[in-house]
């Protein structure tokens, strides 16, 4: 066994538990997208996550993690909120959440699953997994280095990948597996697909559920990335 | 801190005491985290180091560190993602055990955990002593699966669960903490669920 290349990390500032407040809400079927102002913002980079509390009048609380979908540049927080059956806070922001509403907030958090815009990049996102890379994408953009960023966006059907659009038209590679688009037939992305997207890039990202993350760290094997080249961010429940 | 207009959150009934301030009852879920590519490892080929401030270091095979007395854990778990799971069960060995035959320095106030991956956590000496914390390679009586950090991983039930490092691999012994990977993240550096210290900066 080979020694593992450590995992090295800056040091991160997370600011203390601040307030948002909801100044945009757009709903579509499972996808809920915020846009909030946050009283006491902290600068973050794009692929950190933050806290989302909700407290109740009897002072109850349930607190949830969502990754940020605005790039640093942005002023205001862009968070995209999947709707889980049952979701305690999932289902706050589909069914009663509007404009004017307040949550308490914290972060930015997490300084291992970030892209600053140094490095080349392939990512691999399932469902909300794209998130983040919706993050990065926007601040490639803003720094002038598209270049430098490969997204491969995975859903099941075009409905179910949040930013379908705006992904498309920043020119990621879009695989579903449920339904055919533009004469692809409906599959995971396929090694071959791969391959391209991958040659010549120093890091790789995946993000997913544990599912995706598995599948997609060893293709991203297949096509030629190493293991410790490979930063995973993954949620859900396994069995 | 501002009530959200129109959060009721789950019914408070049933609640049980046990949940500490902030979490959720996963449970049969039990959610996977990590921040690298799941290893899969030969447990044969697995071995813990104790070093650092340890009068003997000392490594120990899968083989060795299994005739070594075997100690469970049963009860709760709790990850700063906001779950808990209820009633689980471990097995493997006490980390006390490792540590009285590798004798710690009177120096040793701290302990990094390293996986083979590279990911590292901190934890104060004595929250891995008085039988608190454990190798564990079992989970309800079966092998510990890889995504959950099998062959072995570290077990602290007290604290949350991101200080139970997965494919722990060495524990080294220290005088003076140092962040391990989340906690140079911002995340705490102990990390009790009770005092909700999810982040530096908590009480």
């Amino acid at each position: 066994m080979s020694a593992p290349e450590p995992l090295l990390d800056t040091t991160t500032a997370v600011g203390a538990w601040t307030t948002g407040t909801i100044v945009e809400i757009e709903r579509t079927a499972r996808l809920v997208r915020l846009r909030l102002v946050v009283a006491d913002p902290v600068d973050h980079l794009p692929g950190q996550h933050y806290a989302v509390r909700l407290r109740a009048e009897d002072d109850y609380t349930a607190t949830r993690a969502y990754s940020i979908a605005s790039d640093p540049g942005d002023a205001l927080l862009e968070l995209m909120v999947e709707c889980l059956p049952g979701g305690e806070v999932s289902g706050y922001f589909h069914d009663e959440a509007r404009v004017g509403d307040m949550v308490e907030l914290r972060g930015p958090i997490g300084g291992w699953f970030t892209w600053n815009g140094d490095v080349t990049a392939v990512c691999l996102g399932g469902g909300s997994g794209v998130v983040p890379f919706v993050a990065m994408l926007r601040h490639a953009r803003r720094l002038g280095v598209t270049d430098r960023l490969r997204v491969v966006a995975v859903a099941r059907t075009l409905d179910a990948l949040p930013y379908a659009a705006e992904l498309d038209e920043a020119g990621a590679f879009i695989a579903l597996t449920r339904e055919n688009l533009d004469g692809r037939v409906a599959a995971p992305p396929y090694v071959e697909e791969l391959q391209p997207l991958v040659d010549g890039v120093e890091r790789g990202y995946v993000c997913g559920s544990v599912g995706f993350a598995s599948y997609a760290t060893r293709i991203l094997g297949e096509a030629g990335l190493p293991a410790a080249a490979i930063r995973v961010e993954q949620f859900g429940a396994t069995a | 801190m501002p009530i959200t207009r129109g959060f009721t959150g789950r019914p408070r009934r049933g609640r049980p005491d046990r949940l500490p301030p902030g979490q959720y009852d996963a449970g049969a879920d039990w959610p996977v985290l990590t921040a690298e590519v799941t290893p899969q490892l030969v447990p044969e080929e697995w071995t813990i180091t104790v070093d650092g401030l340890v009068e003997r270091p000392r490594t120990w095979s899968w083989a060795e560190v299994h005739e070594l007395p075997g100690s469970t854990y049963s009860g709760d778990i709790h990850c700063v993602t906001t779950w808990s799971k209820l009633d689980v069960t471990f097995g493997g060995v006490g980390v006390e055990t490792l540590l009285e035959l590798a004798g710690p320095l009177p120096e040793a106030g701290y302990v990094m955990a390293h996986s083979t991956t590279g990911y590292t956590t901190n934890l104060p000496l004595d929250d891995v002593r008085g039988g608190r914390a454990w190798l564990a390679w079992e989970y309800d009586g079966r092998p510990l699966p890889p995504e959950h950090g099998g062959p072995v991983r570290l077990l602290v039930p007290h604290l949350y669960f991101w200080k139970s490092a997965k494919w722990v691999t060495r524990l080294e012994l220290m005088a003076a903490d140092r962040p391990g990977f989340w906690e140079r993240g911002g995340y705490h550096d102990r990390g009790d669920p009770w005092l909700e210290q999810r982040y530096q900066g908590d009480p």
